[in-house]
């Protein structure tokens, strides 16, 4: 049960971003800008950072519904859905490209903490082709799910256990975006 | 150094911002309305909940921050200090104690708030809409703690620095309006 009075039956960050509105517009509009805008880095490939920070947290809403939009973000990639769950299971031996593993060290190190990411990856991540922005933007996405990942927990919000609802919420993101509200 | 480009003479957070507005923009807003809009919780308590859990976190630059910004808020710097290394005995009202014990526990455990936590703040007066913007305003600051160290951001030259950052969030406040143009 939610620690506060959230709608009822509302999964995850949704209880509390219907609750709060004035908050969920930013929320939304940091996390279209860093994960569904347009960028070097696919949809799918940010969402799968997402997911892989937020089960690293144990935060089972999170990481669930990122593993759906990135499977519904990757629907023209043959496998996605194993792909996703490789990455999910072991993010760091999943079999992705040389520059989203070196991604995914860098954000799953900022996850351990701010102190924790290492001049050796950022090097690493710059030798197999990130650029600034692309570096930029996978230690904000860790840090940014360290937000997400609390915001959800932190109010016991609801976790649905039907994957169905994931299946279906996450086709709704990966088509519109998180700029459209809370539907 | 910064592990990536940014404008020179920005340090902490303030390079980072100006390096990618896009998303420094909704950042600034949320943190606008979380620790300066209409609420019930003080800005002072909202600035001792952000510098709770940046010490937590072991971010020098956020610490002093919002250490120094606190202070402007009805306590000593000394009582800030002593606030945050041990909030069971700080000289703050039991809600807000009680907010401040749940604040570090969730910067250190994603699943660190127990319902016992809630239930204890709830009895010394807290609202849902405090506990619920107490939590935000913890989970805010792992992001910006961990974007600060992550990106090995510089820090100030000197201590003055962060009582002139004080002096522009007790005023200004999150909003970028009033910056100097970052020169590169």
């Amino acid at each position: 049960m939610p620690h506060i009075d959230l709608p009822e039956g509302v999964p995850g960050i949704r209880g509390p971003m219907l609750y709060r509105p004035d908050t969920a517009q930013h929320m939304n509009e940091l996390v279209s800008v860093l994960l569904h805008d347009e960028h070097t880095l696919s949809a799918g490939e940010r969402e799968m950072i997402g997911a892989a920070v937020s089960r690293a947290n144990e935060c089972v809403y999170c990481s669930t519904i990122h593993a759906s939009i990135a499977v519904h973000q990757l629907h023209a990639v043959e496998g996605a859905r194993d792909l996703v769950e490789s990455v999910l299971r072991d993010p760091l031996h999943a079999p992705v490209s040389d520059k989203l593993n070196a991604l995914l060290v860098l954000a799953l190190q900022v996850r351990k903490g701010g102190k924790e990411v290492t001049p050796e990856a950022v090097a690493h991540a710059r030798s197999v082709g990130a650029t600034d922005l692309e570096i930029h933007d996978a230690i904000l996405i860790g840090a940014s799910f360290c937000m997400f990942n609390r915001y959800v927990d932190g109010l016991a919000t609801y976790t649905p256990d039907d994957p169905a609802v994931y299946d279906e919420l996450g086709a709704r993101r990966a088509a519109q975006g998180y700029r459209v509200g809370i539907t | 150094m910064a592990h990536i480009t940014v404008p020179s003479g920005l340090p902490g957070i303030t390079g980072l911002l100006e390096s990618r507005l896009d998303t420094s923009a909704p950042i600034r807003d949320l943190t606008q309305f979380i620790l300066r809009g209409p609420n019930t919780l003080t800005e002072g308590e909202r600035e001792l909940i952000a510098t709770i859990v940046s010490a937590g976190n072991a971010c020098t630059f956020c610490t002093n921050a919002h250490a120094a910004t606190a202070a402007r808020y009805g306590w000593t710097r000394d009582e800030v200090d002593a606030i945050v290394w041990d909030p069971t005995t700080a000289p703050v009202s039991d809600k807000v104690r009680h907010l401040l014990i749940m604040a570090r526990a969730l910067q250190r455990n994603v699943q660190g708030i127990t319902a016992d936590m809630v239930v204890a703040a709830r009895k010394a007066g807290a609202t849902d809409v405090e506990i619920h913007d107490t939590v935000l305003i913890a989970s805010l600051f792992c992001l910006y703690n961990r974007y600060v160290d992550g990106l090995a951001s510089d820090y100030p030259p000197s201590m003055d620095y962060y009582e002139k950052l004080a002096d522009r969030l007790t005023t200004n406040g999150y909003e970028r309006k009033g910056l100097p143009n970052a020169s590169h």
